[in-house]
């Protein structure tokens, strides 16, 4: 029976035990075992057992020039889609910090995309951007523009993909900066209109470094995950045209689910972790060298 | 307070034994017409047998990956599944996730009288044996056949083509993209394009393999994916090389395409007028003949087997035989216009009389392709995800240059990874 005593005396051990038993179950037994199939050779093609390799599988996986081609298109994804969602996030967020009717509604609708099934978006999009009866191109012809081939022209399909990316999370860029903007200070403002500056001045001077850590913040957050963007891009494109769409996520899936070669699909995985992983790393510097 | 925990424990007991009596299992099908017409009976079954069914149902390739990952985890609670031969068979066969069906085949206590194994199409039969034994049941043939608009084709004055020369000028007399009209679709997205090539491929003599190695750089497989490419291209939809086989069939649906060339389970969708605008206006000829003669594939596309760690096989295998039985085959043809992998409900006179024009024709392609089939849509490899993924390129480059590309290095990198796919497997010349 627990009495009183019991529970005080391990009070410091009972406590923290399930938040201890969840990390390890669910954070370090994963990345451990991730780690441990990276390492081995396990093949389901094969019908045999895993067997330890040590680094083959990361050797095979760099030699394999789809590979490389998805590291960089995942970063050029991300690069673009982050980049201009916090461009666009922070106007709309300067936006909904003035005072104007229908201010709430235009919150709320702003959030819906942020609420949304990322797979019922990439089926919706699909639709969208259909070349013969999608709104997209019907949209483009209408202004007297030629349509195009979202999804299958190769030089075409990541920008589409990343514009889709944009549109579902320019709003979280959004909402983090207006966080940011509503705490600041009034003061800093005031002295400047005293010394004259115009509202460029002010925003560029005083407003954007004052919410920078909130905008930094944002980045951070959306880089992480862009980089290992999934959902979109597998209910839309697979990957394809002849994997002109597929990023090291989505070629990692293919690794494990579609040739089962699940040691190179950890592997992968591992590279993915790596550069997540030093990417928050250098944002984390930045924000520090910022001194917020 | 021990009492009460004592006692809160037993009654879960007890609501867990008692939950535990029905016994329960779990099914996994694929998005198949099949299983759209099998869904309303499996109330039956639940009466008959008093076993509950949880269904659950997957597209193609997202069921593989799903039974993959479980099976491999060991932790798998799957109990029968539907399956396809050629994809992941061998594969499923080599890591022992099949139950050996062999012996219930024998017993026949477990197998009912009238279930008659005999009546399945012997080759269907073939693609699931593995040293002599029996690890699925054969389901659902799938031959390629060619779709058509009959509305569009009497005011061209044009009848189905019987050759790929027919078939092209036929496309290109039907197309007419300001009206959003285009004259043929076919898949385009890479890997799944494959199956869809294989009988364009067939006409031109080629082959995905021959004696165990890539026959990718042959100037068969060359002209064919310039011919494939070049139909597309230029009397396709935009967009082809983004198509699988849900893409043509809503385009086809939609009225925007005269010609759809795809497996042979469609016309049942096309020709449903609550999901096709054309329903009254299809027409299903055999696949036409190419230059180096007409050998269409024609597959046992769907089994259906028991898990092999199942642990309700007793009534895994009731459903099985349940599913797949006479009856049930014969009405799956019948009303529904699944082809069915048994002989008899082909020869079934009833069943026959009450087809319908454009079913009598489905029946008629079947009887003219049967004698003539290539009997795979794919290499026949173990590591045929891959495969198919190294091949799709070469049919998507094809569609977006039109056939005009030289694509004979494309081919000759492709040709090296299949066949170190094939090195690896242990089946490279064999």
């Amino acid at each position: 029976m627990l009495d009183g005593k019991l529970l005080d005396r391990h009070a410091r051990i009972l406590f923290p035990l399930p938040a201890v038993v969840f990390t390890l179950a669910l954070l370090v037994f994963p990345v451990a075992y991730t780690v441990w199939v990276s390492l081995t050779n396990w093949n389901l093609t094969t019908g045999l057992p895993p067997r330890f390799v040590g680094l083959k599988s990361y050797a095979a996986v760099v030699q394999d020039p789809r590979f490389w081609s998805a590291f960089v298109r995942t970063l050029y994804f991300t690069g673009m889609a982050v980049a201009a969602e916090t461009v666009l996030g922070v106007i709309w967020a300067l936006v909904l910090n003035r005072n104007f009717a229908g201010k709430g509604i235009v919150k709320t609708l702003l959030l819906l995309p942020l609420v949304a099934t990322p797979v019922a978006i990439g089926i919706s999009w699909t639709l969208f951007y259909e070349p013969t009866i999608g709104l997209a191109n019907w949209g483009l012809r209408a202004i007297g523009l030629q349509g195009l081939n979202w999804l299958t022209d190769r030089g075409v399909v990541l920008p589409a993909l990343a514009l889709i990316d944009l549109w579902q999370w320019t709003p979280l860029i959004a909402l983090i900066t207006l966080a940011g903007l509503a705490g600041l200070s009034l003061e800093p403002y005031e002295s400047a209109r005293v010394d004259g500056a115009n509202g460029w001045q002010i925003f560029w001077h005083i407003t954007l470094p004052m919410v920078a850590p909130a905008v930094l913040t944002g980045v951070l957050l959306r880089s992480i995950d862009a980089l290992k963007t999934f959902d979109i891009i597998y209910s839309t494109t697979l990957g394809g045209p002849s994997f002109a769409s597929e990023t090291l996520n989505i070629y990692s899936y293919n690794l494990s689910f579609n040739y089962f070669r699940l040691g190179q699909a950890a592997a992968s995985l591992i590279f993915l972790f790596a550069l997540v992983l030093s990417f928050s790393a250098v944002v984390s510097r930045l924000r520090r060298r910022l001194g917020v | 307070m021990k009492k009460i925990l004592l006692a809160a424990l037993l009654v879960a007991m007890a609501v867990a034994m008692v939950g535990a009596q029905g016994t329960t299992i779990r099914v996994l099908l694929s998005n198949h017409p099949y299983t759209e017409f099998l869904k309303p009976l499996i109330p039956e079954f639940e009466r008959t047998y008093g076993v509950k069914v949880n269904l659950e149902t997957y597209d193609e390739n997202q069921l593989s990956a799903k039974l993959m990952t479980e099976f491999a985890t060991r932790m798998s609670t799957v109990d029968v599944f539907m399956t396809r031969p050629l994809q992941e068979g061998k594969l499923m066969y080599l890591n022992g996730w099949y139950e050996n069906l062999s012996p219930y085949l024998k017993d026949s206590k477990k197998t009912p009288r009238d279930f008659d194994f005999g009546d399945f199409a012997q080759s269907a039969v073939g693609v699931s044996t593995y040293a002599k034994n029996v690890y699925a049941f054969p389901l659902v043939t799938e031959w390629q056949v060619l779709y058509y608009r009959t509305d569009l084709f009497a005011a061209a004055g044009l009848k189905p083509p019987t050759t790929f020369a027919e078939l092209e000028a036929a496309a290109k007399k039907l197309t007419d993209p300001s009206k959003d009209q285009y004259g043929i679709v076919s898949r385009g997205q890479g890997n799944p394009a494959v199956t869809q090539f294989s009988s364009y491929l067939y006409g031109y003599g080629g082959d995905f393999l021959k004696g165990g190695k890539a026959a990718v750089e042959s100037p068969e497989f060359l002209a064919a994916l310039k011919y494939y490419g070049g139909l597309l291209k230029n009397y396709g939809p935009p967009g082809v090389t983004g198509m699988s086989w849900a893409q043509g069939l809503s385009l086809f649906q939609a009225g925007k395409v005269a010609m759809w060339t795809d497996a042979s389970t469609f016309l049942g969708q096309i020709t449903d007028p609550a999901k096709s605008t054309v329903a009254d206006k299809v027409g299903v000829a055999a696949f036409p003949a190419g230059p180096k003669g007409n050998k269409p594939y024609f597959v046992t596309a769907w089994a259906m087997s028991i898990a092999k760690q199942s642990r309700q096989k007793a009534a895994a295998y009731n459903f099985l035989t349940w599913a797949t039985s006479k009856a049930m085959l014969t009405k799956a043809l019948g009303q529904a216009s699944v082809a069915v992998a048994r002989n008899s409900p082909w020869s079934n006179p009833g069943i026959l009389a009450a087809f319908d024009a454009t079913q009598k024709q489905l029946a008629e392609t079947a009887s003219k392709t049967i004698p003539l089939a290539t009997g795979y849509d794919r290499p026949l490899m173990t590591a045929v995800g891959a495969a198919r993924d190294a091949i799709g390129p070469l049919i998507v480059t094809a569609i977006e240059t039109g056939g005009t590309a030289n694509q004979a290095a494309q081919a000759k990198k492709v040709a090296e990874s299949l066949n170190e796919l094939l090195d690896a497997a242990g089946e490279l010349g064999k």
